[in-house]
C-alpha cells in the first residue's frame, strides 16, 4: 500500500482523527486543572492554612506553589512539573500528591472496571430477552413491570444508594464488611453501588436498540427462512444490538469513575475519589487540582478504549461516524 | 408527533397514577413544608441530642436535638427549587445550543459539533465538582455549576434531534425561501423537538436533584444554617452504623424525589411512543383447506387479513383467491395500500403476531398448511417456498458474510454439511451471474443490484417451487430493474419454479409476467393474460391504471388521464364496490353490492357488474376522460 | 421570466473516503419559460445539482447565472435575492411539510417572506394559491398528517409558488407518489407552465414522466451530463449509448408476444 493510500485509509483517518479529539480533550483537562487554583474565591493557600496562620508561613506556601510568578510562567512551571511527575504537595498533610495518587488510584480503578463489567454483563442479556419477551407487543403487561422497574432503579442515587446498602446488609445483617478493603467481600457493595443505575438505564437502551433490530428487514428474511429462534436472536439480532449498545455503555464508564467520588466516600473506599472529597471539604487545593486532573485524564482513556474497542468490533459504523 | 389524544389512556395505567400522586406529594411537601415544620425543623432541644427513633421524633434528631422528620420535610422546597433552577438553566443554555446547529451555516454547525464533543467527553458530575469548587462552597454556586455540566449533554440530544429535523424536505424548502435563521430556529425547529425534549428535561430534573444532593452531600452546595436534603444526609452520616434510620432518612427522600422525575419521564414517553390499544381481532377457528386442486404450487383460496390500528381493526386483505402452476410467472399489481404485500406475507405467514389471517384454503404444493403442527408448517415452508423482499439493503443482516446468510437455510432445513453447503452457495450465486468470491463479502461492500441478486440466490438454496419477489426491483435503478426481471424470467425457465411478482408498476409486470392480477382496496378486481392489459382490460380501474402511466410515445400536449378522488377509507368499508365513488362508469347497484370476482372467459376474471368492452383501438387513442382532478 | 444557465459547474461532497465529486463540471441552460428535464438514476447527482442551484448545498467551481447574473449565498440578503427568483420542490412528500403548520400557516409564511399582506389578502392568496395547483381551499386549515401524499406535494408547490418565482425547480416530486396520483401532479405542472410562464428545472428518474414535461431533457450519469436534446429527437433519436439503455429499460404497456 502507498504512503498516499495509507494516508486516507478509513483507519487511519478515523486514528487521527480520535488522537487530535484526545490531544484537545487533555489540553482541556490540564489547563482546567491548572487554573482551578487561581480561580477559587478567596486565598486558596490562607484557606488551607486556616486565618491564623502567619502572614510568612502563607507567603511561602505562596511562593513554594508558585503562585506569585506571573501566569505563563506558572504554566509552564506546571506543566514542567507533570512531565516529571510532580503533581504538587499537599497543603494539610504535606506529602506529594503523585505518591497519594498511586496508592489510590488502583482502588478506584477497580471498582470502576467492575462495576462497568457486570453492568455489561448483566445489562446485554437481559435488556434482549426483555426485547424478545415483548417485541411486536407482546406481553404487555411484562413490558409494563420492565419499563417501571427500570425506571425506578435508574433514579437510585448511587451515593444514597451505598448508604442504604450499609445500613441493610452490613450494619443491619452483618453479612458484608462496612467499609475499607479487606478482601472481596469489600467489593460486594461499592460495586453494587456504582451499577445499579447505570445497569438499569443500560437494559432500557439494550432493549430499544434491540426492538429496533427486531424490525429490521433482515429479521423478517431470518424468519422467511423458517432458522430457529436461538439462531435469528443471537446470531442475527444480538451483534447488531451490541454495536448501539456499547457505544452507550461507553459514555457510562466515565460517568461510573466520576460517580466514584461520592460512593467511596461512604464506604472510606481508599481510592482517588474519597481523597478528593476529603480534600474539597479541606480545601486542600493542590490535591483537588491533582484529582481533577487525573480523573479527568483516566476518563479520556477510559472513552478512548471504548472507542478503540467498538471500531474493532464495528468497523463500518464507527469509522464512518467519525 | 402527536400527543396521545387520550386522557383516558393516561388515567388507565397505574403507573401514571403512581408518578403523578408522587409529584403531586412533592410539590405540597416543597410549598407547605417550611411553613408547617420550619419552625420544629429549626428549634434546637439540648435535652434530646442525636437520640433515635422515637415517638415524638419519628426520625430520631441530630446533634443539636432538632426534629430530623421535620427538617427532611422542610427541606423539600430548597431542594426541589434548586434542582428545578439548575435544570431550567442548563436545559435551555444546552437546547438553543444544540438546535442552533440545525441553522447556521456549515462552518459554524462543524464548530459547534465539535465544542459539544468536546464538553462531552468529561462527565457531568466531573465537570459539577470542579466547578463547584471554582465557584465556591454555596448553593448559588451549586447550582450554576450543576446547570453548565447539564449543557452539553442538552446540547447533544437537542443537536441529534434538531438534525432529524435539519434533514427534512420541508426545513429545506424554509431556507429556499429566504426565511431569516431566528424564525427557523422558533418556528420550525424548536417545535418540532419539543416533546422529546420536554421527556428529558423531566427526568433530568432528577438527575440534577441528585447530583445538587451529592454537592451539598461532599459539603459544596448548600451551606449550614441552610439544609437540604444533601446536606442532612452529610450530617447524619456518620451515625449510619448507630442509628440507620436517623441517617438514612434524608437520603429516601432524595430517593423518592429522584424515582418521581424518572416515572414522570417514563409515563410521558410512553404516552408519546405507545399507539393504540393492544386489542386484537380473535383468532379465526382452524379449517381444514378445501379440496386440493391436481398440479397447483400454491392455492389460496378466500384469504382475510385483520389488523388492529390505533383507530381500530381494518381489514386491509379481503376474500383474495389465486393459484400458481409450476413454472408460472403471475404479477400482483395494485397502488400503495391496496394490500398485495400483505397477501403475500399472509401466504408466507409472515405477518405480525397482532394481524389476524383467515382462509378457506391455503395450499402449497398440495399440502395444506392450516393442518400441519408448527414445525411441519416452518419446514415446509421454508423448502417450498423462497422470498424476495423490496428493499435489499436492509434485507440482508449488515453484520454476517454473505456465505452464512446463503448457507444457513440449506444447512438448518436441508440438513447439509458446511462444504456442501458452500458448494451448493458458489453454484447459487453462478446462477445470479455473481463471482464466488463474493462469499466472503459482508452485504456493504455490494451494489444494490448485487444484494438483490444475493437475495435471490439465497431463495435457490433450498431449492423451491414458489418463488414470491416483492417490489423487488422498487429500490433499483431502472437499468437494474430490467436485469432482475430478466434473471427472475430466466429461472423459472431453469428451474420450473413459480413466481408470485409483486409490484406497482403495472408497464413492469406486463412486460414480463404471464398473468396479471389487480388488487384494488384489499381485494383482487380483475384477473387476466398480461398481453390483455393494453386492450382488453374490463375493470374500469385496470382500465384507469394503464391509462393514467405516462408514456413515451403518448401526444404530449394531451393531460394525462386521471382518476379522481381517493381509494376508500379501510376504516370505514363501504357494503358496494370499494371502487363505486371513484369509477366512471358507476351505476346504482354497485353502491349497494360489491361484485364478486367472475369468469368472463377461461383466462379473464373481473370483479365488476358491468365490465366495459373491449377496446379495439390502440389504448392512447381511447383513453378515459382525460382533465386534471 | 428567469433564465437559468450552469457553466461548468461542480459540487464535492464529504464521502467517508475522502471527497466524492458528485457534480462534475456541468453546463446547462434553462431558457426564459422553458422546461429542462434531468434524467438520472441514483447517485447520479442530478438532487445535488438542484440543490447547488438553490445554495442548500456548497458549490466548488463553475458558476450559476440567473438572468445572467452570478448566483451568491454568502450572505443573507443574497440569499433572499436568490430565493426570490429560484424556488425548489422536493421529493418526500413525508417531511414536505412542517407537521405542526396548517396548510393556511405554511402558505402564509411563504406569501409574506417578500411583501407584507393584511388579513383579507392573506385569505385570498391562501385560496388563490390552493386553487392553482388544484386543491379544494376548504383543505387549507388541514395539518399535513390530515392530507394524501399527492396533496402535500400540490401544497409544496403552492408555497414554492407564493413567492412568485421565475424558475421553479422540482427535484423528484413525484417519486414516492402512487402512478394514478403522479399523473395528475404532473398535469398540474404542465397547467402552471401554461398559465404562469415559468421556467422549469424538472428532476426525475423516470424518464416517461420527465419526458412528458419538458420541452428539452438532458440526460445524466455519474456526475456529468451524457447528452442533452429537445424531448422528441431525444426519444426519436438518442445518441448515447447509455440513453439508449436508458430508453430501453423503460417499461412498457403494450400488447406483447405470446
Amino acid at each position: 500500500m502507498s504512503v498516499a493510500r495509507l494516508l486516507r485509509h478509513p483507519w487511519t483517518v478515523f486514528l487521527g482523527r480520535r488522537t487530535a479529539r484526545l490531544v484537545l480533550s487533555l489540553g482541556v483537562v490540564l489547563t482546567a486543572s491548572f487554573a482551578m487554583i487561581r480561580l477559587v474565591p478567596g486565598d486558596p493557600v490562607r484557606a488551607a492554612l486556616g486565618v491564623d496562620a502567619s502572614p510568612a508561613l502563607v507567603a511561602a506556601r505562596r511562593h513554594q506553589l508558585g503562585l506569585d510568578a506571573p501566569f505563563p510562567s506558572q504554566y509552564r512551571h506546571y506543566l514542567d512539573g507533570l512531565v516529571h511527575g510532580d503533581l504538587g504537595t499537599s497543603l494539610v498533610t504535606g506529602t506529594p500528591v503523585a505518591e497519594l495518587v498511586r496508592t489510590r488510584l488502583p482502588a478506584t480503578l477497580e471498582i470502576a472496571g467492575l462495576a462497568f463489567l457486570l453492568t455489561l454483563a448483566v445489562a446485554l442479556p437481559c435488556g434482549l430477552l426483555a426485547a424478545v419477551r415483548t417485541r411486536d407487543g407482546r406481553h404487555p403487561r411484562s413490558e409494563l413491570v420492565f419499563t417501571t422497574v427500570t425506571a425506578g432503579l435508574a433514579g437510585v442515587p448511587d451515593f444514597v444508594l451505598a448508604a442504604g446498602l450499609t445500613a441493610l446488609l452490613a450494619v443491619g445483617l452483618q453479612l458484608l464488611p462496612v467499609a475499607g478493603t479487606g478482601g472481596a467481600g469489600a467489593f460486594v457493595l461499592p460495586v453494587l453501588a456504582l451499577s445499579v443505575a447505570p445497569t438499569a438505564v443500560l437494559v432500557r437502551i439494550v432493549r430499544v436498540e434491540a426492538l429496533k433490530v427486531l424490525a429490521e428487514d433482515y429479521m423478517r428474511t431470518a424468519r422467511a427462512k423458517r432458522l430457529p429462534p436461538a439462531r435469528r436472536y443471537l446470531r442475527h439480532a444480538a451483534p447488531n444490538t451490541a454495536t448501539a449498545a456499547l457505544t452507550v455503555a461507553g459514555g457510562l464508564l466515565p460517568a461510573m469513575i466520576a460517580g466514584t467520588v461520592l460512593v467511596e466516600k461512604v464506604f472510606a473506599w481508599p481510592g482517588i475519589g474519597s481523597a478528593m472529597a476529603q480534600s474539597v471539604v479541606s480545601q486542600d487545593y493542590p490535591v483537588v487540582q491533582a484529582m481533577v486532573l487525573i480523573l479527568g485524564t483516566t476518563v479520556l482513556l477510559a472513552s478512548l478504549l471504548v472507542d478503540l474497542l467498538l471500531a474493532v468490533l464495528d468497523p463500518r459504523s464507527t469509522i464512518r461516524e467519525s | 408527533m402527536p400527543l396521545p389524544a387520550g386522557p383516558t389512556r393516561y388515567l388507565r395505567s397505574p403507573m401514571a397514577w403512581a408518578a403523578t400522586a408522587m409529584l403531586a406529594s412533592l410539590v405540597v411537601l416543597a410549598l407547605a413544608g417550611p411553613l408547617v415544620w420550619g419552625a420544629a425543623a429549626d428549634r434546637p432541644d439540648p435535652s434530646v441530642v442525636l437520640q433515635g427513633p422515637s415517638g415524638a421524633h419519628p426520625f430520631g434528631t441530630d446533634n443539636l436535638g432538632r426534629d430530623l422528620l421535620a427538617r427532611v420535610l422542610a427541606a423539600t422546597r430548597p431542594s426541589l427549587l434548586l434542582a428545578l433552577a439548575a435544570t431550567a438553566i442548563g436545559a435551555g443554555a444546552g437546547v438553543l445550543l444544540g438546535a442552533s446547529t440545525a441553522v447556521v451555516g456549515p462552518r459554524a454547525r462543524r464548530l459547534l459539533a465539535a465544542l459539544i464533543n468536546l464538553l462531552l467527553a468529561f462527565p457531568a458530575l466531573l465537570v459539577a465538582l470542579f466547578l463547584a469548587v471554582v465557584f465556591g462552597a454555596g448553593a448559588g454556586g451549586a447550582v450554576l455549576a450543576i446547570a453548565v455540566a447539564g449543557v452539553p449533554g442538552f446540547a447533544r440530544l437537542a443537536q441529534t434531534l434538531a438534525a432529524a429535523v435539519a434533514g427534512t424536505d420541508h426545513l429545506a424548502s424554509a431556507r429556499v425561501l429566504g426565511l431569516r435563521r431566528h424564525r427557523l430556529l422558533w418556528r420550525h425547529v424548536l417545535p418540532n423537538i419539543a416533546e422529546p425534549l420536554l421527556l428529558s428535561v423531566t427526568t433530568a430534573a432528577g438527575t440534577s436533584l441528585v447530583a445538587l444532593s451529592g454537592l451539598s452531600f461532599l459539603g459544596l452546595g448548600v451551606q449550614p444554617p441552610g439544609y437540604d436534603w444533601g446536606r442532612l444526609l452529610n450530617q447524619g452520616l456518620d451515625r449510619i452504623y448507630a442509628q440507620p434510620l436517623p441517617a438514612l432518612a434524608p437520603g429516601l427522600a432524595i430517593l423518592y424525589a429522584a424515582v418521581t422525575f424518572q416515572l414522570l419521564g417514563e409515563v410521558l414517553a410512553g404516552g408519546v411512543a405507545r399507539r393504540g390499544p393492544a386489542s386484537r381481532p380473535p383468532r379465526p377457528p382452524v379449517v381444514s383447506s378445501g379440496p386440493a386442486e391436481e398440479g397447483l404450487v400454491l392455492q389460496v383460496e378466500d384469504l382475510g387479513v385483520e389488523l388492529p390500528t390505533p383507530e381500530g381493526v381494518i381489514r386491509p386483505v379481503r376474500g383474495v383467491s389465486l393459484s400458481l402452476r409450476p413454472g408460472e410467472i403471475v404479477g400482483l399489481v395494485g397502488e400503495s395500500g391496496s394490500g398485495k404485500s400483505l397477501t403475500a406475507l399472509a401466504i408466507a405467514g409472515l405477518l405480525p403476531e397482532r394481524a389476524r389471517v383467515s382462509h378457506r384454503t391455503l395450499r402449497l404444493l398440495g399440502a395444506d398448511l392450516a393442518a400441519m403442527t408448527p414445525r411441519q408448517r416452518d419446514h415446509h415452508l421454508a423448502t417450498g417456498l423462497a422470498m424476495v423482499f423490496q428493499n435489499p439493503a436492509s434485507a440482508l443482516n449488515p453484520s454476517l458474510r454473505i456465505s452464512t446468510q446463503l448457507t444457513e437455510a440449506a444447512r438448518v432445513h436441508l440438513g447439509m454439511r458446511h462444504a456442501e453447503a458452500l458448494r451448493e452457495a458458489s453454484e447459487a450465486l453462478r446462477r445470479v451471474a455473481l463471482p464466488p468470491s463474493l462469499l466472503r463479502a459482508r452485504p456493504h461492500q455490494l451494489s444494490g443490484g448485487q444484494r438483490q441478486r444475493v437475495m435471490i440466490a439465497s431463495g435457490l438454496m433450498v431449492r423451491p417451487d414458489l418463488i414470491i419477489a416483492d417490489e423487488p426491483t422498487t429500490a433499483l435503478d431502472v437499468t437494474v430493474q430490467r436485469q432482475i426481471t430478466e434473471l427472475l424470467s430466466g429461472l423459472r425457465r431453469d428451474t420450473s419454479a413459480a413466481v408470485l411478482f409483486i409490484s406497482h408498476d403495472i408497464a413492469l409486470v406486463s412486460g414480463f409476467c404471464e398473468r396479471v392480477l389487480v388488487m384494488y382496496a384489499g381485494a383482487i378486481v380483475e384477473a387476466l393474460p398480461a398481453d390483455r392489459l393494453a386492450t382488453a382490460a374490463r375493470h374500469p380501474y385496470t382500465r384507469a391504471l394503464v391509462a393514467s402511466v405516462p408514456d413515451l410515445t403518448a401526444d404530449r400536449d394531451r393531460p394525462l388521464p386521471t382518476v379522481a378522488g381517493a381509494p376508500p377509507d379501510p376504516l370505514a368499508p363501504a357494503p358496494g364496490c370499494p371502487f363505486e365513488p371513484r369509477c366512471p362508469h358507476r351505476r346504482e347497484r354497485c353502491a349497494r353490492e360489491a361484485p364478486p370476482l367472475e369468469d368472463l372467459d377461461a383466462v379473464q376474471r373481473v370483479a365488476c357488474w358491468y365490465p366495459l368492452p373491449v377496446t379495439t383501438d390502440d389504448p392512447a387513442a381511447d383513453r378515459m376522460e382525460a382533465g386534471p382532478s | 421570466m428567469t433564465e437559468l444557465r450552469l457553466r461548468e459547474l461542480t459540487v464535492r461532497h464529504h464521502g467517508p473516503r475522502g471527497p466524492v465529486t458528485a457534480v462534475d463540471g456541468v453546463s446547462l441552460e434553462v431558457p426564459s419559460g422553458a422546461t429542462l428535464g434531468l434524467v438520472g438514476e441514483s447517485g447520479s447527482g442530478k438532487s445535488t445539482l438542484a440543490r447547488a442551484v438553490v445554495g442548500l448545498v456548497p458549490v466548488h467551481g463553475g458558476s450559476v447565472l440567473l438572468d445572467g447574473r452570478e448566483v451568491r449565498v454568502r450572505t443573507v440578503r443574497a440569499r433572499r435575492e436568490l430565493g426570490r427568483l429560484v424556488q425548489i420542490v422536493l421529493q418526500d412528500p413525508d417531511t414536505a411539510l412542517d407537521p405542526r403548520m396548517t396548510v393556511r400557516q405554511t402558505l402564509v409564511e411563504a406569501a409574506t417572506v417578500f411583501q407584507r399582506l393584511d388579513r383579507p389578502a392573506r385569505a385570498e392568496r391562501v385560496t388563490g394559491l390552493l386553487e392553482l395547483v388544484g386543491l379544494d381551499p376548504r383543505l387549507a386549515d388541514r395539518l399535513p398528517r390530515q392530507l394524501s401524499g399527492g396533496q402535500r406535494q400540490r401544497v409544496a408547490v403552492a408555497r414554492a409558488l407564493a413567492v412568485e418565482p421565475g424558475l421553479l425547480i422540482a427535484d423528484e416530486i413525484t417519486s414516492a407518489l402512487d402512478v394514478s396520483v403522479q399523473a395528475s401532479v404532473l398535469n398540474t405542472i404542465r397547467e402552471l407552465r401554461r398559465r404562469l410562464g415559468l421556467s422549469m428545472l424538472f428532476i426525475g428518474h423516470n424518464l416517461p414522466a420527465v419526458c412528458h414535461v419538458s420541452d428539452v431533457v438532458a440526460v445524466m450519469r455519474h456526475g456529468r451530463i451524457v447528452e442533452t436534446g429537445p424531448t422528441e429527437a431525444l426519444l426519436r433519436d438518442p445518441r448515447h449509448p447509455y440513453t439508449r439503455e436508458l430508453l430501453a429499460s423503460v417499461p412498457r404497456l403494450s400488447p406483447r408476444r405470446s
